[in-house]
């Protein structure tokens, strides 16, 4: 890295037009080097073209994008030397080899022929592929092909790692996997920008999220803060449907916000003021007192779901909130 | 982690494109050894032709001037390997694009012209394989060499340069299309273009503009240019492509080069911006 105290990543106004659509509208970005970050947004927030413009694929239209010092567009070469990618599709030469894969990528960062080929086998070793390095790519399974997707990438062992959405469409194991391997790479000291739209897994991998949406970020700050900012979400169940305003009372006294009542599950349910903390025991205590038989009571840590939907307005991944607060309405 | 031994060693612009050339020559060569059934596959339409034209239909066709059909088919075959070098550069290139491969390559430190240049001269060597195997297949049906060695060689040099020219277009059109299936759909449009030719029949008997279009054809030059060199039958006509068959096959070449060559690397270092 050319200098500590610069962002390993920056972004600055970044715009780009595709045509009629605006896919970036003056996005900023500062990744501290040996972070990892998380671009959470739905499809089509302009995450991706991100990545590319900063992986030197795409020149932005206006503002600055530097990767371990240099700009994308004058210093294109010296990027490209500093990066690796893992784009959402396994990338990979599917007629060859795994390990033929990472000798090819290694010989290409020009490793040597030797050199491309040890650093293949401690590779495939080190992330548990050994045994299928000499398998044909494309009879391996969705989860080990990203396997190899994102081991591809760590052929020179980057100090900056792109991730464009390296756990979509994968099981759950498989996402382990790759969650176990990007924690792995950030606790040695890799600069890590992840774009996701599953909000679990920037809470569990980034050390800061940049919550994107319409091309440009509308928020930012580590998970714990995000969440912090949002409440969480207390829901009680009772067993009958008409002592609903009663409880609808006590948890909204506790807990401040505004009850949604649904008649049919029997359901009041109240996001929280941001910072104030509800507390389980005192709730139940509560109803108690006050007379309302609950089936089930629960208090829950907001999701960055629940972020997403605060800072958007839109829900866009629990439709069954959106019905919830319609009926409320 | 090893970091310091993996960092990229900078070497000149001219040894990084004769390295990335080679690598990527490597993989692909690499593809054919695990499916050397492509190989064969490439053969599987010429031999069929052989059959179909050399025998069934040729069994009724006469060429003007004399001589055996078959003799007059099998130019018209090669030529028909060599513009079918145009499939698998513009598949595998639209698969790339459409897999992200090309997004990972333009990602990295590499000569784009290497990487395109390797993948050309790949089946260049490939298709001297293929054409060597198409020249026995000819041999079996009856087909000679009546020239010498010389004659030969040159009509064989003629026909696998035509062929690099065109993975070089298939290149481009692999890259411009981006989806392996519409890759496949515009390999059936290539079909027409290789049948308006002399490679089948002779042109003197189709209507005046098909004719036009049939001698004017590069292939048609190619062909005759190899009929002429392997000393094989041949009706070319007075067009002037016909009466300067080798001369207008290595304009052709040279121009479609010059043209899909450079489009080609541009193509592939700005995709999708």
């Amino acid at each position: 890295m050319s200098d500590v105290t610069r962002p390993a990543i920056e972004m600055a106004g970044v715009e780009k037009r595709f045509g009629a659509t605006e896919a970036l509208r003056g996005l900023d970005l500062a990744v501290p080097a040996g972070t990892v970050c998380g671009l959470l947004g739905p499809n089509g927030a302009g995450k991706t073209t991100a990545v590319r413009v900063l992986a030197t694929l795409v020149a932005p239209d206006r503002g600055v994008a530097r990767v371990a010092g240099h700009d994308v567009v004058r210093a294109a070469e010296e990027v490209r030397r500093a990066i690796g990618l893992a784009g959402q599709y396994a990338a990979l030469d599917e007629g060859i080899t795994g390990r033929d894969n990472l000798r090819i990528f290694g010989r290409l960062h020009r490793l040597g022929a030797r050199g491309a080929r040890r650093r293949a086998d401690e590779l495939l070793e080190r992330f548990g592929l050994a045994d299928a390095g000499d398998r044909l790519v494309r009879t391996y399974s969705g989860g080990m092909r990203r396997r190899l997707d994102l081991i591809a990438s760590l052929v020179t062992s980057p100090p900056v790692l792109f991730l464009d959405e390296p756990t979509t469409g994968l099981d759950p194991r498989s996402r382990q996997g790759i969650w176990d391997t990007v924690k792995e790479l950030a606790d040695g000291g890799t600069t890590v920008l992840l774009t996701t739209q599953y909000l679990e897994e920037a809470d569990r991998l980034a050390d800061e999220i940049v919550v994107v949406d319409h091309g440009a970020a509308i928020a930012t700050g580590p998970p714990d803060r995000l969440k912090a900012a949002i409440g969480s979400e207390v829901s009680v169940t009772l067993v009958d449907p008409g002592r609903l305003p009663a409880a609808s009372a006590v948890v909204t006294a506790l807990a401040g916000g505004e009850a949604q009542l649904d008649v049919a599950a029997r359901t009041v349910t109240v996001l929280t003021e941001p910072g104030r903390a509800v507390l389980l025991p005192a709730l139940v205590r509560e109803l108690d007192a006050a007379g309302v038989a609950a089936e089930d009571v629960a208090v829950r840590a907001p999701s960055l779901d629940d972020v997403f939907l605060a800072l958007t307005g839109e829900a866009r991944v629990k439709p069954e909130l959106t019905v919830l607060e319609g009926e409320a309405a | 982690m090893a970091t310091a031994v993996y960092t990229a060693s900078r070497p000149s612009t001219g040894g990084r494109l004769a390295s990335d050339t080679w690598t990527s020559m490597l993989r692909v060569l690499l593809n054919y050894r695990h499916s050397p059934g492509l190989l064969v596959a490439s053969l599987a339409v010429p031999v069929l032709m052989v059959v179909v034209f050399g025998y069934v239909f040729g069994s009724a066709m006469q060429v003007p001037g004399g001589g055996d059909y078959r003799e007059f088919l099998m130019p018209g075959l090669f030529a028909m390997v060599a513009t079918n070098g145009i499939m698998p550069t513009m598949v595998g290139a639209a698969r790339d694009v459409g897999r992200g491969v090309t997004d990972r390559l333009r990602s990295m430190p590499v000569s784009r012209a290497g990487l395109l240049l390797g993948q050309t001269l790949a089946d260049l060597l490939v298709s001297v394989v293929v054409m060597a195997l198409m020249a026995l297949v000819g041999l079996a049906a009856g087909w000679r060499a009546r020239h010498g060695l010389a004659d030969t060689a040159e009509a064989f040099a003629l026909l696998l340069l035509f062929r690099f020219v065109m993975t070089w277009v298939g290149t481009l059109l692999g890259l411009a299309v981006g989806k392996e299936e519409q890759a496949g759909q515009l390999a059936v449009a290539v079909f027409p273009l290789a049948m308006i030719t002399n490679a089948y029949v002779p042109t003197g008997g189709m209507p005046g503009w098909l004719r036009a279009v049939a001698d004017w054809n590069p292939i048609s030059a190619v062909v005759q240019a190899c009929r002429e060199l392997f000393g094989n039958p041949s009706a070319p006509g007075a067009a002037w492509p016909m009466q300067h068959a080798a001369l207008t096959a290595l304009l052709w070449s040279a121009a479609l080069l010059a043209l899909c060559g450079p489009l080609a690397v541009r193509k592939f270092a700005t995709h999708g911006r």
